[in-house]
């Protein structure tokens, strides 16, 4: 199963990142887990400089801003 | 590159060069469509305070949103290039000085937003950026911006903008150098240093010509679209005092000779948060009103430069000592600014 996490402290940003994450996840089909990272120290160990910011299965694919609905398909699947 | 790239850029090229001709068409005849609307149109007499503020914002408004849309696309994608992992490894190990000027520089181009000031200064500090030079850039981000400067540019003159932009450098420099000087590393909290470096983060994108006009016209709606109505707003609020409030109503209070008019300006602006547009309807308001060039720059810094939210955030990673003095530094250097316009001006 396919784990994203949406690392951001909640800015509105971070907001738009999870809603276009679990939308494009979803039009996938395949399952997945959606976590959203909001402690500081836990976005840390990933070592992104800018946030939002979208990890797929351990990997951080996208930091800094949030992609379109057609980019973040394209990240996760 | 292959012969079907290189068309695909002059054709974005040859569009780009167009839409810029047809902006600038559209721009200089601002002015008489201004007149023409309050005088014409909507049949005011010249010389009425009703006229003079209607032909003040119908010209203001479009200009100022023209201007607004031009340079965010512009730096939006000035932006693709500066990513915040290539400024970490231009910053990486510099000596200081140069290091501080490079930084308040890379500040103004890099992609900012308030929420990466935590993961940025973590990423700088353990890559090897001097405190100093970090600070230098933590300054330079939020502060010389290049809304702030776009709508002082369009209000009021290049001058002012210029002023803005040079005397924000000076502060972030400075301030960001005096910190280094007072050698104030372990005041930094002892878990940022926990933070293991390594390798660089998510790989760099290799973005053609319309990715990056692609993100300078996100840029645009994104920006813009926040921003835009604080920008009318501004502009009404302006209008109404170029037509109706008679000046130097408030020079007795922020005028040049209350020389406490910038400490105070400073004290108030530093807690208090607001985007660079959100804060222009206050400067038109105090300059129309007599207020001293001086204290309305500096007020204008401390609110954009400085915040509680801002200070709030930087505690998770500052002490209390260096986010104490990092303040201190700031607030003194935007209140030098403010006392050497109202001298010199």
């Amino acid at each position: 199963m396919k784990k994203i996490q949406i690392l951001g402290t909640g800015c509105a940003r971070c907001q738009k990142l999870a809603a276009v994450a679990d939308e494009a996840a979803r039009a996938l089909g395949a399952p997945y887990e959606l976590e959203k990272v909001t402690d500081l120290k836990q976005i840390m160990g990933f070592k992104v400089m800018s946030m939002p910011a979208i990890v797929v299965d351990g990997q951080v694919k996208l930091s800094g801003r949030v992609p379109t609905l057609e980019e973040a398909r394209r990240l996760i699947g | 590159m292959s012969p079907r790239h290189h068309r695909s850029n002059l054709l974005w090229t040859a569009a780009g060069l167009a839409a810029l001709a047809a902006w600038w068409l559209v721009y200089r005849q601002l002015a008489a469509i201004a007149g023409w609307a309050a005088y014409s149109l909507l049949q005011l007499p010249r010389g009425s305070p009703l006229g003079s503020t209607m032909e003040f914002f119908v010209y203001e408004t479009p200009k100022v949103l023209m201007l607004l849309v031009l340079v965010v696309f512009g730096v939006g994608i000035v932006r693709t290039f500066f990513t915040p992992e290539r400024t970490r490894a231009m910053l990486a190990g510099r000596r200081e000085s140069a290091g501080n000027l490079l930084a308040a520089l890379l500040g103004v181009v890099t992609p900012f937003c308030s929420c990466s000031a935590v993961p940025l200064f973590i990423g700088f500090v353990t890559a090897g950026v001097p405190l100093g030079v970090t600070f230098s850039f933590l300054i330079s981000a939020p502060m010389v911006n290049e809304i702030a400067l776009v709508l002082l540019f369009g209000l009021f003159g290049w001058k002012v903008a210029a002023l803005y932009l040079g005397t924000g450098l000076l502060i972030a420099i400075t301030a960001g150098w005096i910190i280094g000087r007072l050698k104030l590393e372990r005041h930094v909290e002892d878990w940022v240093y926990a933070v293991r470096t390594g390798e660089v983060g998510p790989v760099e994108e290799h973005l053609d010509l319309a990715a990056r006009v692609t993100a300078g016209r996100d840029a645009v709606g994104d920006i813009v679209g926040r921003v835009w109505l604080y920008v009318v707003l501004g502009i009404a609020v302006g209008a109404g005092i170029h037509g109706y409030v008679p000046t130097n109503a408030m020079a007795s209070i922020m005028g040049r000779g209350a020389w406490w008019s910038v400490p105070l300006a400073v004290l108030i602006g530093v807690p208090m948060y607001s985007n660079a547009a959100g804060i222009i309807p206050i400067v038109q308001a105090l300059l129309g009103k007599g207020a001293a060039l001086g204290t309305v720059l500096a007020f204008m810094m401390s609110v954009i430069g400085l915040s509680l939210p801002e200070a709030i955030i930087l505690r998770k990673v500052l002490k209390p000592p260096l986010l104490l003095i990092f303040f201190s530094v700031v607030a003194a250097g935007i209140m030098a600014v403010g006392f050497l316009f109202n001298w010199l001006l």
